[in-house]
């Protein structure tokens, strides 16, 4: 038996493409996500957990996409409801409403914080010469929080910035 | 085997820094002929030098080095106790502390007080040598003192015979390092007298048979030094010293002490005092201290911001209670598992007395783990002495400091944010507080003022007492100033305690004159602020001529509290217990309507307003009069307020959980917890809770203000 042989049967990355694992990239891989009928995508290295939507209790005050606080294995994490925020579609709870819960650490500190979304979808592969910029009018979405658009077949994705995510806006006095 | 000293660091540090208070503390109760603490204190020192050898901290090595020759001197009763070594001692601990602290933050420690401190601990220690040779020889030349340099021509020749005992290096003494320690002093010229030797064939190879003629040429070293250098063989020798006075012309006798190299000096510990010497000889004479590290002063002066993690030295005891409860948690657990593996109803009594054996032990698991954040006050107490006796010197008052229940224990946290504001009261009492010795004598008092520190623990809270047999405060005093300041207007009529209250307003000051201590006004509102901040109050009492009391109340631990459960519509809220004076059910006759739309209560003879929570949070509530509502009277900053609530729930001890981790600081929110059931419940912040209300009322009256312009401009 040729050793040489047997070593040129060995796949080469890109030789192949392997069904079922196409998640070895070298790619960012994001976590898709439903607003509505829109596909949102994060960071997926930033995702904590996925919860199924439980009431939260509520933060006096708070501006009305702050759902309020859960209690998470101890930790007290705030619960912002995306659709409200964005102003996407019903922000109505039913058995697929979903909380995302998103961790970000920086030089300081870090935030958990979770996201209320309609459902999770899928995740996306994608090299970043594939994300695009966002045009920069219309939407309800403000610009600082979109890190880039991506074709998904004859779909678009919507990158949310997990930093910009992560900022709280301080309450409103009455 | 290379062993990597530098995990090591981090415990020569806390060691350093505990030696550090101990020679500081020791130092303040220092008294002439104290050998068991200058003992310590030495000990102290050479510990921490040792140390800063081994890791290779010359600066801490070389500088630690002056203060334990110093120590050393005292030690040996060379040198007398006088304040102003005291006082240069503690300087010098500032500076070890500071040199300590740049190994901790990793950047270079250049401070131009360490260079001073070591150049006066050199001035120092030479003049003493100087000053003992002069009481000897009684011809030393007053200008020498200052330079050993200058010295020269005053020299003296000393002879010493040294005859040994056969046995004295059976006893692991060795003439040679005897001699090297002598070169130290000076230039010295050994004879060896061999007459004694005997044939080879009788000599015993463990035995000494030589005897020596020593010739010292020195100018600092007196007799006694020289018998130091032979203390640990004069029983075993004959010594015999005398002194011949030599003039500086005399040419200087050849002494061949190259081979002896000062390094075998240092190893040699029974010689401390020469090795000492020897380094003072170096430093005057060549190399300062002082130019060597004003060499390096050029860069970075920066400091260097490090997290301190911090540790806690917890003690044995502690521990093993803590282990033996897990061990018992454990076999409840084991238990109960058992229990539940074939569970019928049968069992129900012993699944009611294993819950109960959990709860008892989670509690008891809960107190010790508390227990162990707990350190004893005088932690926080000791550095008061130090602060007395320096602002005794800087003020020119005698002040006698008291510190009571230093046993006390506190939480750690606590323990550290509780310090500044301590400092600051402390200092407050001894620069406002006690008079000068002058004025006290005329009002009949003694002449040593006396600030007494107690702490004890009084319910679930610490209280701290700072006492001072001062002044007190001068009520008309504060009253204008408040005045001036247009804190208050002329018809306010004030209680004592009110008026001694507005001490702790920004910019209140009624020193009259500006000291480098206190006085500028800024101070006692932080302070109060961070005592609020850790949850704590403070309380002043005060009386003309008797002096005043600060007592500060401190939750003993900031990480779990005793809380009442309210509901508010849905929401379930905790008031700390700590705050609530007394609930009850209001009853109409005594609910007033005032000042437009402001609830009072009548609380016997307090207007106490009542806050309903659903308006200062805007949520549901299923009860929104105040007739025959709940109310729960809480006390703040020595306001009442009655909060409004739908019901009073349990009362239990909760965990605080920030929200400022994960979300932000809300308003009228000190925290949240996790209750029994798993959900949250936010922890009420009373006094944020009664700012609030405040500005919202301020916020209506200016609408309405608004309002009334506009509808105005419209008649108009």
């Amino acid at each position: 038996m040729n050793i040489q042989e047997l070593a040129s049967e060995i796949p080469v990355e890109g030789e192949y493409s392997l069904e079922g694992i196409d998640f070895i990239t070298n790619g960012e891989q994001y976590l898709t996500f439903l607003l509505a009928h829109e596909q949102y995508a994060v960071d997926i290295l930033c995702v904590e957990e996925i919860r199924s939507w439980e009431k939260a209790t509520k933060i006096p005050n708070s501006p009305e996409h702050v759902k309020g606080v859960i209690n998470m294995r101890g930790v007290i994490v705030p619960i912002i409801d995306l659709r409200i925020k964005f102003t996407i579609g019903d922000s109505n709870y039913c058995d697929t409403t979903v909380v995302i819960v998103l961790s970000l650490e920086d030089e300081v500190d870090s935030k958990i914080i979770g996201f209320v979304v309609d459902a999770v979808s899928d995740v996306l592969n994608a090299e970043s010469n594939e994300i695009k910029p966002a045009p920069s009018f219309g939407g309800c979405v403000p610009q600082n929080y979109i890190e880039g658009l991506v074709n998904v077949g004859d779909n678009v994705v919507t990158i949310l910035n997990v930093a910009a995510l992560q900022q709280i806006e301080p309450h409103k006095p009455e | 085997m290379s062993v990597d000293l530098s995990q090591f660091i981090p415990s020569f540090l806390e060691e350093s820094f505990e030696g550090l208070e101990l020679m500081e503390s020791s130092l303040l109760n220092l008294e002439q002929g104290d050998d068991e603490t200058i003992n310590s204190i030495f000990r102290a020192a050479h510990s921490i030098k040792g140390g800063a050898g081994t890791f290779g901290f010359e600066k801490v090595t070389e500088f630690t080095h002056l203060v334990e020759t110093l120590l050393d001197e005292m030690r040996d009763g060379r040198r007398e106790i006088q304040q102003n070594d005291v006082e240069l001692l503690l300087q010098s601990v500032d500076c070890m502390r500071l040199l300590i602290e740049g190994i901790r933050d990793e950047v270079e420690c250049e401070d131009i007080k360490i260079d001073e401190t070591s150049n006066l601990l050199a001035i120092t220690l030479s003049n003493n040598s100087d000053a003992s040779s002069i009481v000897e020889d009684n011809h030393g030349d007053q200008t020498s003192i200052e330079n050993e340099n200058e010295n020269e021509n005053e020299k003296s020749k000393w002879h010493i015979e040294f005859i040994p005992e056969h046995h004295l290096v059976q006893t692991g003494n060795d003439p040679l390092l005897l001699f090297s320690a002598l070169t130290e002093f000076g230039e010295l010229e050994v004879v060896a007298n061999t007459k004694d030797l005997p044939s080879l064939t009788d000599i015993h190879s463990e035995e000494l048979y030589l005897t020596w003629q020593l010739t010292l040429i020195s100018s600092s070293v007196t007799e006694e030094d020289i018998r130091e250098v032979f203390e640990w063989v004069e029983d075993e020798c004959l010594l015999n010293i005398k002194q011949e006075k030599i003039s500086e012309n005399l040419p200087d006798q050849i002494v061949d002490n190259q081979n002896v190299s000062p390094s075998i000096q240092t190893k040699d510990n029974g010689n401390k005092s020469l090795e000492c010497d020897l380094e003072v000889d170096v430093h005057s004479n060549n190399t300062s201290p002082v130019k060597t590290a004003s060499q390096q002063n050029n860069d970075k002066p920066t400091v260097k911001a490090k997290p301190d993690v911090g540790s806690i030295r917890v003690g044995v005891d502690k521990v093993d209670s803590l282990i033996n409860l897990v061990g018992e948690l454990v076999i409840t657990q084991s238990m109960l598992s058992e229990l539940g593996n074939n569970f019928d109803l049968s069992k129900t009594e012993r699944l009611t007395s294993g819950l109960e054996q959990l709860l008892q032990n989670t509690k008891e698991l809960q107190e010790s783990v508390m227990r162990i954040r707990m350190l004893p006050i005088s932690f926080a107490f000791n550095r008061f002495p130090r602060l007395i006796h320096d602002m005794s010197l800087r003020t020119g008052k005698e002040i006698e400091l008291i510190l009571k229940g230093e046993q006390t224990e506190l939480d750690k946290t606590v323990m550290e944010q509780i310090g500044d504001p301590l400092i600051h009261l402390v200092r407050n009492a001894a620069d406002h507080g006690i008079e000068s010795a002058d004025i006290r004598v005329a009002n009949g008092k003694p002449e040593k003022g006396t600030i007494i520190l107690d702490a004890y623990h009084q319910g679930g809270n610490i209280v701290i007492e700072i006492i001072d047999d001062g002044g007190g405060i001068d009520r008309q005093a504060v009253f204008n100033k408040a005045l001036e300041k247009g804190i208050i207007d002329e018809n306010t009529t004030l209680s004592d305690s009110q008026i001694f209250d507005l001490i702790f307003e920004p910019g209140f000051s009624t020193a009259v004159e500006v000291s480098d201590i206190s006085g500028r006004g800024v101070g006692m509102d932080v302070v109060k602020k961070n005592i609020q901040s850790l949850g704590g109050r403070i309380q002043v009492e005060s009386q003309p001529n008797k002096g005043s009391t600060f007592k500060v109340y401190l939750p003993l631990t900031l990480a779990i509290l005793d809380g009442q459960l309210v509901k508010v519509g849905t929401e379930t809220y905790i008031i700390p217990l700590i705050t609530i004076v007394e609930s009850l059910q209001a009853k109409p006759e005594l609910i007033n309507r005032v000042s437009g739309d402001m609830i009072l209560y009548r609380l016997r003879e307090d207007n106490v307003p009542v806050i309903p929570i659903c308006n200062l949070f805007n949520i549901e509530a299923e009860c929104h009069e105040v007739e025959n509502a709940l109310l729960v009277v809480v006390e703040a900053d020595g306001q009442k307020v009655g909060l409004m609530v739908d019901d009073l729930l349990a009362q239990q001890q909760v965990v605080i959980k920030s929200l400022k981790d994960n979300y932000q600081q809300v308003d009228g929110i000190s925290g949240a917890t996790i209750l029994g059931d798993g959900s949250v419940a936010m922890i009420l912040d009373v006094v944020g809770m009664i700012d609030m209300a405040m500005n919202n009322t301020d916020q209506i009256q200016l609408r309405r203000i608004n309002k009334n312009n506009i509808l105005e401009g419209v008649t108009l």
